[in-house]
């Protein structure tokens, strides 16, 4: 369609006139809408976050009830070096895993490395109860499908949580499956041995964690965003391994001032959008990109 | 009488662990390897804080790692855009309020410390930065080394920490998407309403644990 027009300058002018009638219009839109669902939308690349927030209560509810207290009953019951242990057996059977994927990801060194951990963990490591790895110079990574993906090419997608499994890119929950064929305990024949340790490995883990509850829930003023944000920004860090150059903003100085008003209508329209896509108006997703071009 | 001199020496020595002085001139890897080592040294040894004692970590929080920290800064990160539109006041406000909740939080986590070992890796800075990003890694049995990274600025008073980035996450920038939709839903004054009552509300449960 706009192959049509001959002049960009006027492609231009007509494209930013068009925006702002936008603009208006998904403003009045808002108000149409009135503020029964302009909720707190906070981040673009969460437009399911009404689902989302359901989801992560839920999440919360089942941990509260069964699976924290069995976590904390562990963590009683079972001393620190054996805990380890129980942590260092499941590393170990995760190392193939994460091997494979250093490989797919190119990373030929790294996936060496997790070969000889798994290697030396499994025999001299007493079947991985004890990292000697990794005083041998061999350290643990940390590598899954949805990073490999990532290393690929594919974009992240929006943030979704799971039931149980909780918080998820689009990328990285296309990428379970995958992750569950290569899990060496997800392959154990024998069906009660499995759910025994499918079991012990998520309270062990759960266990882990207990300290960081206590942070999380004083810290934040929103707990849902707070884990969203973490998330997306750690799951990028993984991917790229290592520190993607940070830019601090300053914001002490004023000076844009005067660009202030616009660029909050903007927001508004941005808001609003977000919530016609929950309601499903998918078609107006376009109209963001175009009002995003132009600012 | 010179051997008494020697065993008062010692003792201070002992519960006054490697007591660091830092002032204007240290360079910033030291600063943070040794204020690192001096309250985890503490904290080692503080039978208290290892069960839990919030007060006790905040004060030692309050007293070894606070002056090495700038707030003001920190603070502008977290709310972002919003910041410049607020008064001189409301940033006060924010930035103690702020201030309050990083201090609790973490001073809790100090009470989760137990045998963690930080290494600090090497340093790339030359005599001209006035920014720069020190970098250690936590390692832990069982679990794959974290990241914890300092930003630092260089400041007529020392060099100041700015931001804390834990596995690539800054502990700072965090905040930034609920403190936007506090912003966004009751202007500058309803964050500073939010955090306030947060910080209140975490000083009552204490009182009543």
């Amino acid at each position: 369609m706009p192959d049509v027009m001959e002049s960009s300058e006027m492609r231009g002018e007509m494209r930013s006139c068009g925006s702002r009638a936008r603009t208006v219009l998904l403003a009045a839109f808002v108000l149409v809408l009135g503020s029964g669902c302009a909720t707190t939308a906070s981040n673009p690349q969460d437009p399911l976050e009404g689902y989302n927030r359901a989801m992560f209560s839920f999440n919360e509810g089942v941990d509260k009830v069964l699976i924290k207290p069995a976590a904390q009953a562990y963590e009683t019951v079972l001393p620190s070096p054996v805990r380890t242990g129980v942590s260092n057996v499941f590393g170990n059977l995760g190392d193939p895993w994460v091997g494979l994927n250093n490989l797919l990801q190119g990373k030929f060194a790294d996936a060496l490395s997790d070969m000889m951990r798994f290697l030396f963990n499994s025999t001299f490591g007493f079947v991985g109860w004890v990292d000697i790895a990794s005083e041998m110079g061999f350290p643990k990574h940390d590598e899954d499908f949805g990073q490999t993906l990532g290393r690929w090419g594919v974009g992240e997608g929006a943030y979704v949580v799971l039931p149980i499994l909780g918080p998820r890119t689009l990328r990285d929950a296309a990428a379970l499956p995958a992750d569950m064929a290569g899990d060496i305990v997800n392959g154990v024949g024998d069906i009660p041995t499995r759910n025994t340790l499918t079991g012990l490995r998520i309270v062990n883990t759960r266990a882990n964690l207990l300290g960081i509850d206590k942070t999380l829930s004083e810290g934040t003023l929103d707990k849902y965003s707070y884990v969203r944000d973490f998330y997306l920004e750690q799951r990028r860090y993984k991917v790229f391994d290592g520190n993607p150059p940070r830019v601090y903003e300053d914001f002490s100085r004023a000076g844009q001032d005067s660009l202030r008003l616009g660029s909050a209508v903007d927001e508004l329209a941005a808001a609003s959008l977000e919530g016609l896509e929950l309601l499903g108006v998918g078609g107006l997703a376009s109209i963001a990109g175009a009002d995003e071009s132009v600012n | 009488m010179k051997r008494l001199l020697l065993c008062a020496l010692l003792f201070v020595a002992a519960i006054v662990p490697g007591a660091f002085a830092a002032d204007d001139k240290t360079p910033p890897d030291v600063l943070v390897k040794s204020v690192t080592n001096d309250v985890l040294a503490i904290v080692r040894q503080d039978k208290a804080i290892q069960a839990g004692d919030t007060n006790r970590a905040l004060g030692l929080v309050e007293e070894r790692v606070l002056p090495h920290f700038n707030f003001q800064r920190m603070t502008m990160l977290a709310v972002g855009r919003d910041w410049r539109n607020a008064s001189a006041a409301q940033q006060g406000r924010l930035v103690e309020a702020f201030k309050t909740l990083l201090v609790r939080t973490y001073s809790n986590a100090l009470t989760q410390y137990r045998d963690q070992v930080i290494d600090f890796k090497p340093v790339r800075m030359s005599a001209a930065d006035t920014t720069v990003q020190i970098r250690t890694e936590v390692r832990q049995p069982g679990a794959q080394a974290i990241d914890i990274d300092y930003t630092l600025e260089k400041t007529d008073a020392g060099w100041k920490v700015f931001d804390v980035v834990v596995a690539g996450v800054s502990l700072v920038t965090n905040y930034r998407g609920s403190f936007g939709a506090e912003i966004r839903s009751g202007g500058i004054d309803g964050l500073i309403r939010s955090l306030e009552s947060k910080n209140e509300s975490l000083v009552g449960s204490k009182a009543g644990a």
